[in-house]
């Protein structure tokens, strides 16, 4: 127990410290602690407590069990949750929001983009996203590349810019992936690919040439001299070869799934597979190639021709074949404020609860490196957390409170929150104009209080 | 009474159709919960269906079954839903060119198309509608032209149109605002490229309609004009226009434009309707709400969850609807869209009675369907729990009498 919590301790204050040298800002130490008192909490690394307590301070999770056995600290801010049921902040492996973009047009590879200069922070689906429960992100350019650039993971804290909400890695570095897709998305005119050969080829050829750029690399062993003219783009391919970023791989259809492991196979990448709506066809070949699923869950099959064969039962199938089951919700194709629905609706195909709970959270915490920090509500972890009015899998249960390191972030009783919760004028421009002059629903006749009233 | 006859023999061909359907077999369905929407939930109720048509309807201990009837179990027994207003059958599954059919992008004003022409019966997801207790839908042409075409009434057997149609014209699809003057005012000056021009044309549209219908009026030589005769159905208030717009601006042009010509208008989409409350109600018009998940981008930025319930408060009638996606899910489900607006505070008996008898009665089909009362339509769906519930499944469905899966363990609507 001791060297665990000299671990977790040692976790929290390296994570402070590359937290300077990523945003220049740190969450002021909270000397307070605060308590959630009388909670049903889902922790996801261990049974239910019907009758819980959690207790938060300085960002970290401090305690959690039942109530009768939690001591609380003083000074605490004792809240009472009775009726209430918490589960750990929602990790969403796949997402758009903030205005994200990635590669333009000019060629269907483009490793040297960055999510991260391109994310507007006061883009209201970054607030809709704290109001659906959702902590830790990981926000991605689009499939219509063969790899359209690197991925941001955030954390939703309250954001003036993006310095605010990025997370730092063991490197100081913030975190993030490379977004990968197969399949049609990304075939069109060239210098696109036009066939799933051709795409494959592409891709195939850039990680040799990743390959070569590693070895002079290794080569010029830190002599200036000798190492090769300075790539982004490979710079980002190693680390994709090296195993230190996650390929995050868009891909939908049974053959495109295997080519994606196929080309895992070769170059030796890790590999997360996302949508995955065929997955459940090759449910024994993913489990082999121990690649986790990242599955979308769409209200009907269809749209396109690789999404025909899409099932509810998806998550179900991957899960009792033995791999490793998140759910995204590609925001905006579904909604971040309903992404505890997409991990019911796969309850109602039959996956376990507490498996489908797990999706949201700890799996997509291994997913993107974090399962040290977040996922499951464990003494040592970030205190990310939701306050929930009831079953997470219930249509009728309402996200109440969505905190992030000890902060709140989403209260459904504030109106400003409200609004975004469930919409409303003015609920989808940016932030930075809505939260000074939001109005409730404007009466009819009288029209919407002008936009103005300092906040 | 040319014109009459167009519509008038469609129907009777589709009646002897349904009536050779159906067969003589009993069937019961018996559950802890029965919403007939004719009076209060039945506990521990039973339905009963012979030749197609519901023959008994009451507590399980008081009716008395037919030796060796086939009887289902569930939890919870509502009529078949209807979803107000969906494109399924026109904007087909694979969402590839040769199977969407719900816009013609030629001209901008063709309430000529109909949509019995266009409806793919054997489309995947008329199926997968149907395996979550949807019976009937209304569906026809899709938004995004000013006047798009024109809409049905149709039942999930999934057979063909002339099989399945309950009513072959039932409104005429128009659009206002961004999306109505989609294609923004080509050099051929065909489409509209302003909200102003649109109103203009779709008035004018009317003015010619109400002129050539009385230019007809006794007058049986006429050469017929598909396009006003269309119109023409308007006029006289047999269909109305399902006006689908968002932003308060462009309902209130709905309104001027109806209360002009003396039309009636569903209102469709209706994002900002929450502005304008008073004005909708006084109108008497029905809002189709958007779908509660629908995307809130663009015209729908403003858009609540909490729409459905704004509007039932206000005392405005309304339906429930899967609308048109032109991406995914290619068809929502009406039914989830009705739960998250019950998990966003719509009452659960208003949610189902907009899912039943109140969209029987706006589509004109209240006679046949909607309810679960004793001559109907054996049009059933079947629960094993609240049907609003994420987790819930539909057991099983029935339609005029036939039986139909509910959801299946793969669930992939094939």
């Amino acid at each position: 127990m001791s060297s665990l919590l000299g671990r977790n301790l040692r976790r929290v204050f390296g994570g402070l410290a590359s937290a300077l040298i990523v945003s220049g800002t740190v969450v002021p130490a909270q000397d307070e602690a605060i308590a959630f008192v009388g909670a049903r909490i889902l922790p996801v690394d261990g049974p239910v407590i019907e009758n819980g307590t959690l207790v938060v301070r300085g960002g970290k999770i401090i305690a959690v069990g039942p109530a009768s056995e939690v001591l609380l600290p003083a000074p605490s801010e004792r809240r009472d949750c009775k009726g209430k049921t918490i589960i750990p902040g929602l990790v969403d492996t796949h997402s758009h929001i903030g205005s994200v973009s990635g590669g333009d047009r000019s060629g269907p590879i483009q490793p040297e983009v960055r999510a991260l200069d391109a994310i507007n922070p006061r883009d209201p689906g970054i607030q809709k996203a704290q109001a659906g429960g959702i902590t830790t992100v990981n926000v991605m350019p689009g499939s219509g590349h063969l790899l359209s650039g690197q991925t941001i993971y955030l954390k939703l804290r309250e954001p003036r810019t993006i310095d605010d909400l990025l997370i730092a890695g063991t490197d100081g570095q913030p975190m993030g992936g490379i977004k990968m897709a197969n399949g049609t998305n990304p075939q069109k005119g060239p210098p696109f690919p036009g066939t799933r050969g051709r795409a494959a080829a592409l891709m195939r050829a850039q990680l040799h040439r990743a390959r070569h750029y590693q070895k002079k690399v290794a080569a010029a062993a830190g002599d200036p001299a000798k190492m090769p003219e300075r790539s982004l783009g490979m710079e980002a391919l190693v680390e994709v070869l090296e195993g230190k970023r996650m390929v995050h791989h868009h891909t939908h259809r049974q053959d495109d799934i295997l080519t994606v492991l196929r080309l895992q196979r070769e170059f030796g990448f890790r590999v997360v597979l996302h949508h995955v709506s065929e997955g459940w066809l090759v449910a024994e070949e993913i489990a082999a190639a121990k690649a986790p699923c990242s599955v979308i869950m769409i209200d009907s099959p269809g749209g396109k021709l690789e999404a025909a064969r899409l099932s509810m039962a998806t998550g179900r199938i991957l899960d009792e074949a033995g791999v490793l089951v998140g759910f995204h919700s590609d925001d905006g194709i579904t909604d971040s404020r309903l992404f505890l629905r997409s991990a019911a609706l796969a309850v109602r195909a039959g996956m376990k609860r507490d498996k489908a709970l797990a999706a949201l959270t700890s799996a997509g915490a291994v997913m993107l490196d974090m399962a040290d920090r977040v996922g499951t509500l464990t003494v040592g972890k970030d205190a990310d957390l939701v306050v929930l009015s009831g079953d997470p899998f219930a249509v009728r249960t309402q996200v109440l409170e969505t905190w992030v390191e000890g902060q709140k972030v989403f209260d459904l009783a504030d109106p400003k929150d409200r609004l975004l919760a469930m919409g409303g004028y003015n609920a989808s421009v940016d932030q930075s104009l809505s939260l000074c002059c939001y109005g409730q629903y404007g009466v009819a006749g009288q029209g919407v209080q002008a936009a103005g009233g300092a906040k | 009474m040319i014109r009459f006859a167009i519509h008038a023999a469609f129907g009777v061909a589709i009646g002897s159709a349904l009536a050779a359907q159906g067969g003589g077999k009993s069937f019961a369905v018996r559950a802890d919960i029965v919403h007939t929407m004719a009076g209060r939930a039945i506990e521990d109720g039973i339905v009963i269906v012979r030749d197609g048509k519901i023959t008994a309807v009451g507590k399980a201990a008081t009716i008395r079954l037919p030796a060796g009837i086939e009887q289902k179990r569930a939890k919870v027994l509502v009529p078949g839903l209807i979803d107000a207003h969906a494109t399924v059958g026109l904007t087909g599954h694979l969402n590839i060119p040769h199977d969407q059919d719900q816009l013609d992008s030629t001209g901008p004003v063709q309430p000529e198309l109909r949509a019995i022409d266009a409806y793919n019966a054997h489309d995947p997801l008329v199926n997968w509608l149907r395996s979550f207790g949807i019976t009937t839908v209304h569906t026809g042409h899709a938004p995004r032209a000013l006047v798009a075409g024109q809409t049905m009434v149709v039942k999930t057997h999934g057979r063909s149109v002339e099989k399945d149609v309950l009513r072959p014209f039932a409104m005429i699809a128009c659009t206002l605002g961004d999306a109505g003057r989609a294609g923004r005012g080509d050099t051929g000056g065909k489409k509209p490229g302003t909200r102003a021009k649109s109103a203009a044309m779709l008035r004018e549209a009317l003015l010619a309609a109400r002129a050539y219908a009385k230019k007809c009026d006794g007058d049986d030589a006429a050469p017929v004009e598909l396009r006003h005769e269309a119109f023409a159905a308007a006029l006289r208030r047999e269909v109305p226009l399902l006006v689908t717009a968002h932003r308060a601006h462009d309902l209130m042009t709905t309104l001027r434009i109806a209360k002009e010509f003396e039309l009636d208008v569903v209102l469709d989409g209706a994002a900002e309707a929450y502005l304008l409350l008073d004005e909708i109600k006084a109108s008497k018009c029905t809002v189709l709400p958007h779908p509660a998940m629908a995307r809130t981008r663009g015209e729908l930025g403003n858009a609540t969850m909490e729409l459905p319930k704004l509007l039932v408060d206000a005392g405005i009638p309304i339906a429930l609807q899967s609308g048109f996606e032109s991406y995914v899910p290619k068809s929502r489900v009406v039914l989830f869209e009705a739960g998250v607006a019950v998990s966003k505070g719509l009452a659960d008996e208003r949610a189902l009675a907009a899912l039943t008898i109140g969209a029987a009665r706006l589509l004109g089909v209240a006679d046949r369907i909607g309810s679960l009362e004793v001559g109907k339509d054996a049009d059933l769906a079947w629960f094993d729990g609240d049907p609003f519930e994420y987790t819930t499944n539909c057991l099983g469905v029935m339609i005029d009498g036939v039986e139909y899966p509910g959801e299946r363990p793969l669930h992939t609507g094939r």
